[in-house]
């Protein structure tokens, strides 16, 4: 049905992405790439992919704003996936049912057995979410890694999505958004965490913590910039031998 | 938007076909067309002729166009799934009616509820068409309430100007409808310039800083794309034709779908019909080039708020 579930069961997973900390790697939207391309509706196809003009479906795309935070302006590395909407268009225009909102948990799927690539989910999404396999001919967009989450032959701790996982700066956090005690809300709530694009309307799960100011303005007293390390303060002969011996042994 | 030519020829000549069978249920049935099977057999051919062409190439552009039967099932809550249905029960009175014309040549009675039943059926599939796009909020040029207006008038107008060349071919006399058809052709010009105008003139209601949450008080650039070259989202949503190609575009939609089939079927009033078919015949043709352009800048003119994120500052 592409109807939206009548009740949410008040669970509404999804991400929280931290703009201040998030360093642009695409290390989430590989890795996201990687497990989504053997897992749920894999795999996720790519056309031309040595030639002139290669291109293929993503379900992460990062992005790279430029944007004033308190007077400053500064680069915001910006990830966009789906944000597993509470009222999404996406669902309600799909004419075949492929298209669904999770009751239990709020996650929007596409069913590639029964969607028939007509597209105009991916005409309904504000945020670009979706994209089309042209190889297999059904659309494709973040399944919150519902093949990984639930998935008991994992370990508890890599049950979470793929782009968390990888996230080498732990700009990623995964949770429960509808439960007001959990680590994610509280996350929220304590950075003054935001939808994208709320004024559109859809009601988006995922949040976004937005930039903090630069730490040499910030009120907390951070430094004004980074302190010398201990190891380039040091001048005698032998820990220069030793630093040598270092970084020869480390190549 | 990316105009897709499956597309474009859907909407064009089912639009079209469905206004022919309006017309001939409507005329038909209050006596004003002459109910004689040769003349039906080509009418009603043509106009499921039309509209089948049309559907079919609409599941071109399907990436499984074998599960198509599915898109019937979601009609509560999916436009693209109504016209689905619509356009499928419309087939049933409509060919009863075609039936009646042909095979009895008697249109009266139940027959000409039937007829009246197709002609309700062409008009609410038609509307359901253009809800397919009137409902997307993310582009603004179809969240308009005219495109409803505009996808029935020209529906409308197509059909009309398609009954008139039929009628000549035929050699009946068509003044009494060239009159009426002249109106509506103007008022579909009407309603497409005010569409236009409407869509240069109104505000563009999102920008960058709402779609990133980032410093609503200064403009925000995008410094660099995801990728290097177009994903699908810009391949599909990112495709806008430039502004001086556009304004020449909509100058040629008002001579060859306007303009055009007014002055020939004019100048056929004036002639007293000496020169039917001829003029019918370029009528036709003017009006479909034009409707086709019409309908590729539909697309072309498009903006999705998608843009946002990729570097436009509004939407
Ligand atoms: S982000 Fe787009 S695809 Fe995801 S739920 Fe919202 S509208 Fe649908
Ligand atoms: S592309 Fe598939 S999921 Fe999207 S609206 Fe069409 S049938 Fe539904």
């Amino acid at each position: 049905m592409t109807s939206l579930p009548a009740s949410s069961g008040g669970k509404k997973l999804g991400l929280v992405i931290d703009l201040d900390i998030c360093v642009g790697c695409h290390a989430c939207a590989v890795s996201c790439k990687e497990w989504n391309t053997q897992g749920y509706s894999a795999p996720l196809s790519d056309q031309n992919p040595y030639g002139d003009d290669p291109h293929g479906a993503w379900l992460n795309r990062i992005h790279a704003y430029e944007a004033d935070i308190e007077g400053d302006r500064n680069t915001v590395h910006f990830p966009r996936s789906c944000l597993h909407c509470e009222e999404p268009d996406c669902v309600t225009v799909c004419p075949t049912g492929a298209s669904y909102k999770r009751e239990e948990d709020g996650i929007v799927l596409v069913n590639p057995d029964t969607c028939i690539g007509c597209k105009l989910c991916s005409w309904a999404c504000p945020y670009g979410a979706r994209e089309y396999d042209y190889a297999h001919g059904v659309m494709k967009k973040c399944t919150l890694c519902v093949d990984r989450i639930y998935n008991e032959n994992l370990e508890e701790v890599d049950r979470v999505p793929a782009c968390v996982k990888a996230c080498p700066t732990g700009a990623r956090a995964f949770g429960d958004l509808g439960d007001d005690k959990s680590e994610v809300s509280k996350l929220v709530k304590e950075r003054s965490g935001y939808g994208l694009f709320e004024e559109f309307g859809y009601k988006p799960v995922n949040k976004y913590l937005p930039p903090r100011p630069r730490r040499d303005k910030a009120a907390d007293g951070a430094p004004v910039a980074l302190e010398p390390t201990p190891a380039s303060q040091s001048t005698s002969k032998a820990d220069r031998l030793f630093q040598w011996a270092d970084r020869l042994l480390s190549r | 938007m990316h105009p897709a030519y499956s597309v474009i020829l859907f909407t064009t000549a089912s639009g079209a076909g469905y206004g022919l069978i309006f017309w001939l249920s409507l005329l038909g049935v209050n006596g004003l067309l002459p109910i004689e099977r040769w003349f039906g057999v080509a009418s009603f051919g043509l106009a499921f002729g039309l509209i089948t062409v049309g559907l079919l190439s609409s599941t071109f552009h399907l990436g499984h166009p074998e599960r198509a039967w599915r898109a019937f099932s979601q009609w509560r809550s999916s436009w693209l799934s109504r016209e689905g249905v619509a356009a499928v029960i419309a087939y049933i009175p409509a060919g009863l009616a075609a039936i009646a014309w042909v095979v009895f040549e008697d249109f009266s009675g139940i027959w000409g509820l039937m007829a009246l039943a197709g002609a309700v059926m062409a008009i609410v599939t038609i509307i359901c068409t253009a809800m397919i796009y009137a409902s997307l909020r993310t582009i603004r040029q179809w969240h308009n309430p005219l495109v409803v207006p505009v996808y029935l008038s020209l529906g409308l107008a197509t059909g009309a100007l398609l009954l008139l060349l039929l009628m000549a071919l035929f050699g009946y006399r068509t003044t009494y409808l060239e009159g009426p058809t002249l109106l509506l052709v103007g008022a579909a010009m009407m309603i497409k310039l005010v569409y236009w105008w409407k869509i240069d003139r109104e505000d563009k209601t999102w920008t960058i800083e709402q779609a990133t949450g980032l410093s609503a008080s200064t403009q925000v650039n995008q410094l660099e794309s995801p990728h290097y070259q177009d994903n699908y989202v810009l391949r599909e949503m990112g495709y806008q034709v430039a502004r001086k190609h556009a304004a020449k575009l909509r100058y040629y939609v008002m001579i060859f779908a306007f303009i055009a089939p007014i002055l020939a079927l004019g100048l056929d009033l004036y002639l007293d019909n000496t020169l039917s078919v001829v003029l019918t015949i370029i009528s036709v043709a003017s009006s479909a080039l034009g409707v086709f352009i019409e309908r590729w800048l539909f697309f072309a003119e498009a903006q999705h708020v998608v843009s946002l994120y990729y570097g436009e500052s509004r939407a």
